[in-house]
């Protein structure tokens, strides 16, 4: 049992808090005002490795491990919770299936490029009637020749405006019980009869990209089929899995950047004659959040080793992803409760860290959804 | 090109800074590589990219400072040094330093050498001109740009902020100025390969040093933190006594006029 990050992971976390803090932070106001997504930010990130840290060289990655990819993920999210989820999404939603499912040549031809940083990847499984509840999938994908003809339309898709390559699922058949067939797809983006629109207006992490995606006859070749062609239900709940590290991940991040901004007002806000920080009521709320948000790391570091080694992670990922999102949020909460009027105003930022946070217990499977995990590997 | 950096580690003063025991306290401090040293670092990688060659960087110091030496490897170093003096050394200072790295460089057949300015702890200034000098070779300190035509070399230096342009030849030393150039973040597949690249790992012995040829010429009487700054004073009444009150003060309290 050892508890220390490696040299390469400790400096992983040095590099990506610098680049976060000069880099990241000083646009996440911006970003949040506007809603713009911040694409010079994703060509930074892109040229120093951080969108290839999970895979290896030869597929354009940087050959790190989950773990030291759930550190960037913390650091950028701790910067701005917009920057982070679109950062999440691209690496464990857009780049990851290809990675694990993909052929050779479809790691080649899709994933190098979203590895090395020249495009980012979306993951097309949400539709209206349809998410972890993938039986309601309604998007058809009809085999004509040596064409797969794709219909069907997808909401709430993270990045697929900005995406070079979106993984879309689809109903391929039916098996011998008459329940439909779910396939994985690979879709580029430049595909004709592809629509994408961002017209969604969200309540946080708004500069992270948010799309809905009609598919009219969009025709790609048979050859892009993504790994098992009757396993893809199999296939995007293993991805979710690994997603689920990422956005515990993120959640640590933001309610860290919480607590801080939480710390150091308390220490300069006086009343009664002292600094709020000397009250009781208030260091047991710093207290409570720090513990939780160290837990909720622990857990994220385990559910990343545990899938770096190779052993399952379902359960874990789904721990650290319900208890990092739930406690963060309630840190959150706290930040602003500890700010009083003023942390209901902009001006202080912890009014969006709330925002942002709320969206860790619904995106990537709610917290229901985290606890039917669970559950399912309890009984 | 054969080009040496000589790197620090030392505690990041944007951190606060504690003393227990006449020593800086290093539990609470964070270790970085000195700034001045990473634009050093950084001028030597784009020298050897544009003239080709191999960039090493050393430093002299602990087991620690393995860390800061991997992150230079990360940036695009090709090899590292450590000079460990942790067994061999209770105290040391610029003398002793300077003389293990020009005992070190002495056969290397450096064409460049590049060390930081200053360092932000000691803030001495002193290795590098130190080296220079025990090796026998031209440097020049503060530079804020390095031009290499062939042998000759055309260096911009920062005089309190007037530049003055020196010409002078290879081997040399320089000491880096910030607005030399824009360090790199190390990239991840350079943090990777990082793992991958020679650190090597000698000792006061591997350079036939005795602990008598490099001790300190100075010695450390106390160290303190800077004063507490008191409160400011907040004059009141009629604008002509509180002007004779301030020129009063001025001259029996601070005495300055």
């Amino acid at each position: 049992m050892n508890f220390e990050l490696t040299k390469e992971q400790q400096m992983v976390k040095d590099m990506v808090k610098e680049f976060a803090e000069k880099e990241v932070a000083p646009k996440a106001v911006h970003v949040d005002k506007t809603g713009e997504f911040p694409v010079q930010t994703f060509e930074k990130m892109g040229q120093l490795g951080l969108l290839g840290i999970p895979f290896p060289e030869k597929y354009g990655g940087s050959g790190g491990d989950t773990i030291s990819y759930a550190i960037a993920v913390e650091e950028i999210g701790k910067a701005c919770g917009s920057t982070g989820l679109s950062y999440a999404a691209a690496v464990s939603l857009g780049a990851s299936p290809i990675y694990y499912f993909g052929t050779e040549e479809q790691k080649q031809h899709f994933l190098v490029p979203l590895a090395s940083g020249k495009g980012l990847g979306a993951f097309g499984l949400t539709e209206p009637n349809a998410g972890s509840d993938a039986g309601g999938t309604r998007t058809k994908a009809v085999l004509e020749g040596d064409e797969y003809v794709i219909n069907g339309e997808k909401c709430f898709i993270t990045n697929a405006e900005y995406a070079k390559t979106i993984t879309v699922t689809a109903v391929t058949g039916k098996d011998e019980r008459g329940k439909n067939i779910i396939s994985a797809i690979l879709v580029p983006t430049d595909t004709a009869g592809l629509t994408i629109n961002s017209n969604y207006e969200k309540l946080g992490v708004r500069g992270s990209n948010t799309s809905e995606i009609i598919l009219e006859n969009v025709r790609v070749p048979k050859e892009n089929l993504l790994g098992d062609p009757t396993g893809g239900f199999k296939q995007f709940l293993y991805t979710l899995d690994g997603g689920r590290i990422s956005i515990a991940a993120l959640s640590v991040g933001i309610a860290q950047a919480a607590l801080e901004k939480a710390i150091n007002y308390a220490k300069e806000r006086t009343q009664f004659g002292q600094p709020i920080a000397k009250f009781q009521a208030i260091q047991f709320k710093l207290a409570d959040m720090a513990m939780e948000i160290e837990l909720a790391r622990n857990m994220v570091y385990k559910a990343a080793w545990l899938k770096d080694n190779g052993k399952p992670f379902t359960k874990e990922s789904a721990y650290a992803k319900l208890f990092a999102s739930e406690a963060g949020f309630r840190a959150c909460n706290q930040a602003v409760q500890i700010h009083g009027g003023y942390g209901y105003m902009r001006e202080y930022e912890v009014e969006r860290y709330l925002r942002d946070i709320k969206l860790m217990e619904i995106g990537e499977g709610t917290s229901e959804i985290q606890r039917l995990v669970i559950a399912r590997q309890l009984v | 090109m054969n080009i040496f950096v000589l790197m620090k580690r030392t505690f990041d003063t944007e951190e606060k800074i504690s003393i227990s025991g006449g020593k800086i306290n290093e539990d609470g401090a964070e270790f970085i590589i000195n700034p001045y040293d990473e634009y050093a670092i950084e001028e030597a990688i784009q020298v050897r990219d544009a003239q080709g060659g191999e960039v090493t960087v050393i430093t002299v110091g602990s087991e620690e400072a393995e860390k800061q030496l991997r992150t230079a490897l990360a940036m695009g170093a090709d090899k590292a040094v450590l000079i460990n003096t942790e067994d061999d050394l209770e105290y040391s200072d610029q003398f002793t330093t300077a003389k293990i790295l020009a005992e070190y460089l002495k056969d290397k057949d450096a064409d460049l050498i590049i060390g930081g300015n200053v360092a932000i702890d000691g803030g001495s200034g002193q290795v590098g001109p130190r080296v220079a000098e025990l090796l026998n070779i031209p440097y020049v300190t503060t530079i804020t740009n390095l031009e290499i035509n062939g042998s000759t070399v055309t260096v911009v230096r920062d005089v309190e902020g007037d530049s003055e342009v020196i010409e002078t030849s290879l081997p040399l030393l320089v000491t880096a100025q910030q607005g030399l150039n824009e360090p790199r973040y190390p990239s991840l597949p350079g943090i990777m390969k990082a793992k991958k690249k020679p650190l090597d790992e000698l000792e006061l012995d591997d350079l036939d040093l005795e602990e008598d040829d490099v001790e300190a010429k100075t010695k450390t009487i106390e160290i303190y933190l800077p004063a507490q700054k008191q409160a400011g004073k907040v004059l009141e009444g009629e604008l002509a006594d509180q002007v004779k009150e301030l020129v009063s003060l001025l001259h029996n309290e601070a005495k300055v006029v």
